[in-house]
């Protein structure tokens, strides 16, 4: 039986929660995701995630937007950014999801997806520029297979689905070619799972068997609310409701996270509709730059998932395995301080673009009212450039 | 080329013109589709899709949950995997559970993305009173779509118009909100669906000439304007009458041409007045024929209150009498 459950257990809390990777770096054999990471499971590729070299590249991964994410912070603390929202802690549940999406699968996150980015390949100077104040996205979604980070918790959940009725139009669905047939990933957090609008989702990808797969990293807290307030049961137990099996899996285990995002979307693809998961992981940050996190967080708590690191986890592990050194993890320390001196670099370096585009593409096709407004807005700006001339 | 015309020049209610456009659109385009509630094989509360259930089918008619922003919101998905979705929201009354998903999504998408992603979509939304309607069947939110950047609303009033309106709001690449005016579906015009008209949607149209005033309405209430400038005619009072027609960008210099001749105008809407289009058109024209007004622009509209009882509309709705009174105002000065 398949530990994707549409039955909701007589107490709420048993919910179990999957865990491949002990905080030890203990590795528990799973049959069911260990299939799908090797590659024996069939489904939507046969290529085995679970390699040394692939381990020691989720490891680098993680150094990597680690690093990024902290000169984020730096960044917004020398006023180079308006805000940054950081994602630490949440490595592996970014990470993991990222690669166990295939190439051509559509990806819907929320604002805090650093990591997520990072693995497909999106430069971390991009998610910056929105956070800088230059644009509000920084990237072509057709291009990349990435919807812009999206701000309004929820709004994006429903573009999932629509996205998702369209590749069933195209006929990229259930067909059997691994090249072809796609699904969605949509990514939302804790707080936002109780919008309306991600109940809605839920409700459309059902009712139209749609291969969405809902993905949310439960960080324990929506700015100040705890989990708690925002669900009476473990939030993997919100779809089965809607009849979408779903499944719990430790957030900060790379392992679990990628054998349930690649087993959930290896079945959207294949036609058998949504799919649910809870990562359980930790936002070892505030909400944002501008939080104060010890005002309602207790730091027993904070020191408690220090303990559950999710990039020491994986390294735990790999010096089990006896496939990483010192000279590796030297190395990633370094790779990560050049990412993060490129970023600053980078960022300094960004001009402010010139106002007028503040009239660009606020419609696709010519807008007399918004034109003139150019006009005059240029007009008026002009003058300043005459007294400058002149000065 | 493909014949994807429903027939040639007909009479047709405006309900129906709306689903030969429709239908149009679908033959020609592939990724046309309809989503909304019970617009399948019932054809929509006011049979608007009648028929195209069973001639496209349930893939591209879609009966959908009820939820409006899964809607809008699906449908946002499915433009930008390349379709062209319409949407029906079944009465004005509804649309705001998908408040969220037209104005921070539909509306701003293409902006967010820097011209990268296009939303080719159209929400069409049955508006107005003075249908005996229970609450929340009557609204005019048009001010609250024409306040938001991003979105286009078409406001047809008549057969010819509802037809085209509806073909070239599918061909935008912007989103775009058709107001459709309710009490006047079954209200029949000729149709020429062979002969694109020369006059842009996005442009108000000349009903009628006149020299004293100048009345600008839209959807349902530019039948009444007609009416009222009927009744002043018997009086001996020449107004000109415009259909504003696209409330999402204004053409002005259709209304101020006209101001500039006539020297006042009265503004006809259902909604309320306040904070309503009227007011942004009272504005823009004191703007720009200050030295052409003879008197103060006028307002004709819902009282600044909730839509009352369906008993009670006829005293809300602007009416022939309060037109003519403001009519009658205006040339006081």
């Amino acid at each position: 039986m398949s530990v994707f459950q549409t039955t909701i257990p007589a107490v709420a809390d048993q919910e179990p929660m999957i865990q491949l990777l002990a905080p030890d770096g203990t590795r528990t054999p799973h049959d069911e995701f260990d299939a799908v990471l090797d590659g024996s499971a069939g489904g939507g590729g046969d290529d085995d995630l679970q390699t040394p070299e692939r381990l020691r590249g989720y490891y680098r991964d993680m150094v990597m937007i680690r690093a990024a994410d902290l000169e984020a912070t730096s960044l917004q603390r020398q006023g180079q950014l308006g805000l940054w929202a950081s994602a630490l802690g949440q490595e592996a549940a970014q990470i993991g999801a990222g690669h166990a999406s295939r190439a051509h699968d559509y990806l819907v996150p929320t604002y805090r997806e650093h990591g997520v980015a990072w693995a497909r390949g999106i430069e971390p100077w991009r998610l910056l520029e929105m956070f800088r104040g230059i644009s509000h996205g920084g990237w072509d979604p057709a291009e990349l297979r990435t919807h812009p980070y999206m701000i309004v918790l929820g709004s994006q959940a429903p573009h999932a689905v629509g996205y998702a009725m369209g590749l069933q139009r195209d006929g990229l669905v259930g067909t059997g070619d691994r090249d072809t047939d796609t699904a969605v990933l949509a990514l939302f957090g804790d707080g936002a799972s109780s919008e309306g609008e991600v109940a809605e989702s839920f409700t459309f990808a059902a009712s139209f068997q749609a291969p969405t797969v809902f993905y949310t990293q439960n960080n324990q807290w929506a700015i100040s609310v705890p989990t708690a307030v925002q669900s009476r049961v473990p939030l993997a137990q919100r779809s089965r409701g809607w009849g979408i099996p779903s499944v719990r899996v430790d957030g900060n285990d790379v392992l679990a996270v990628m054998g349930a995002v690649r087993s959930a979307l290896d079945a959207a693809r294949a036609g058998e509709g949504p799919r649910f998961i809870e990562a359980v992981t930790y936002r070892m940050a505030a909400h944002t730059t501008s939080d104060d996190a010890s005002r309602y967080r207790p730091g027993a708590e904070e020191q408690e998932w220090a303990e559950k690191d999710p990039i020491l986890r994986l390294r735990r592990h790999l010096e089990q395995l006896g496939e990483i050194g010192e000279d590796y993890v030297k190395r990633c320390d370094e790779e990560g301080h050049d990412l993060a001196m490129q970023l600053h670099h980078h960022i300094h370096g960004m001009e402010d673009p010139d106002p007028v585009m503040i009239f660009d593409h606020v419609y696709a096709e010519p807008h007399p009212v918004v034109d003139a407004e150019r006009e005059q807005y240029l007009e008026y700006a002009a003058q300043f450039e005459d007294e400058e001339t002149a000065r | 080329m493909t014949e994807t015309r429903s027939g040639h020049a007909t009479t047709l209610p405006i309900a129906k013109a709306i689903t030969a456009g429709l239908r149009d659109a679908m033959r020609a385009d592939d990724h046309v589709m309809l989503m909304g509630e019970d617009i399948g094989r019932l054809g929509g509360v006011f049979r608007v899709t009648d028929g195209l259930f069973d001639e496209f089918g349930a893939l591209r008619v879609v009966d959908t949950p009820l939820g409006e922003a899964g809607i809008v919101g699906t449908a946002v998905g499915l433009a930008m995997r390349g379709y062209r979705p319409v949407v029906e929201i079944q009465f004005d009354g509804f649309v705001f559970p998908a408040f969220n998903q037209i104005t921070t999504q539909v509306a701003k998408m293409h902006y967010r993305t820097g011209g990268r992603v296009t939303l080719p979509m159209v929400i069409r939304i049955p508006h107005g009173g003075g249908i005996g309607a229970v609450e929340h069947h009557s609204e005019s939110p048009e001010a609250l779509f024409a306040h938001t950047a991003g979105l286009r609303i078409l406001a047809p009033a008549s057969a010819q118009d509802a037809y085209w309106m509806t073909r070239q709001a599918i061909e935008s690449e912007d989103p775009v909100i058709m107001l459709e005016p309710k009490k006047r579906y079954w209200i029949k015009g000729d149709v020429d669906p062979d002969h694109r008209p020369e006059l842009s949607p996005w442009q108000a149209r000349v009903l009628r000439e006149g020299t004293d005033a100048t009345l600008l309405a839209w959807g349902p209430s530019v039948p009444l304007a007609l009416e009222s400038a009927g009744a002043a005619e018997e009086d001996g009072t020449s107004l000109e009458v415009i259909d504003l027609r696209s409330l999402a960008p204004l053409d002005l210099p259709t209304v101020t041409d006209s101001v500039r001749r006539t020297g006042r105008l009265v503004i006809v809407h259902e909604a309320p007045v306040t904070g309503g289009l009227g007011g942004e058109i009272a504005a823009r024209v004191a703007e720009e024929c200050f030295y052409h007004l003879e008197a103060p622009v006028t307002r004709v509209g819902g009282y600044s209150t909730p839509y009352p009882p369906a008993r009670t509309e006829h005293a809300y709705l602007p009416d022939l009498d309060r037109v003519l009174d403001a009519v009658d105002r205006v040339l006081q000065h």
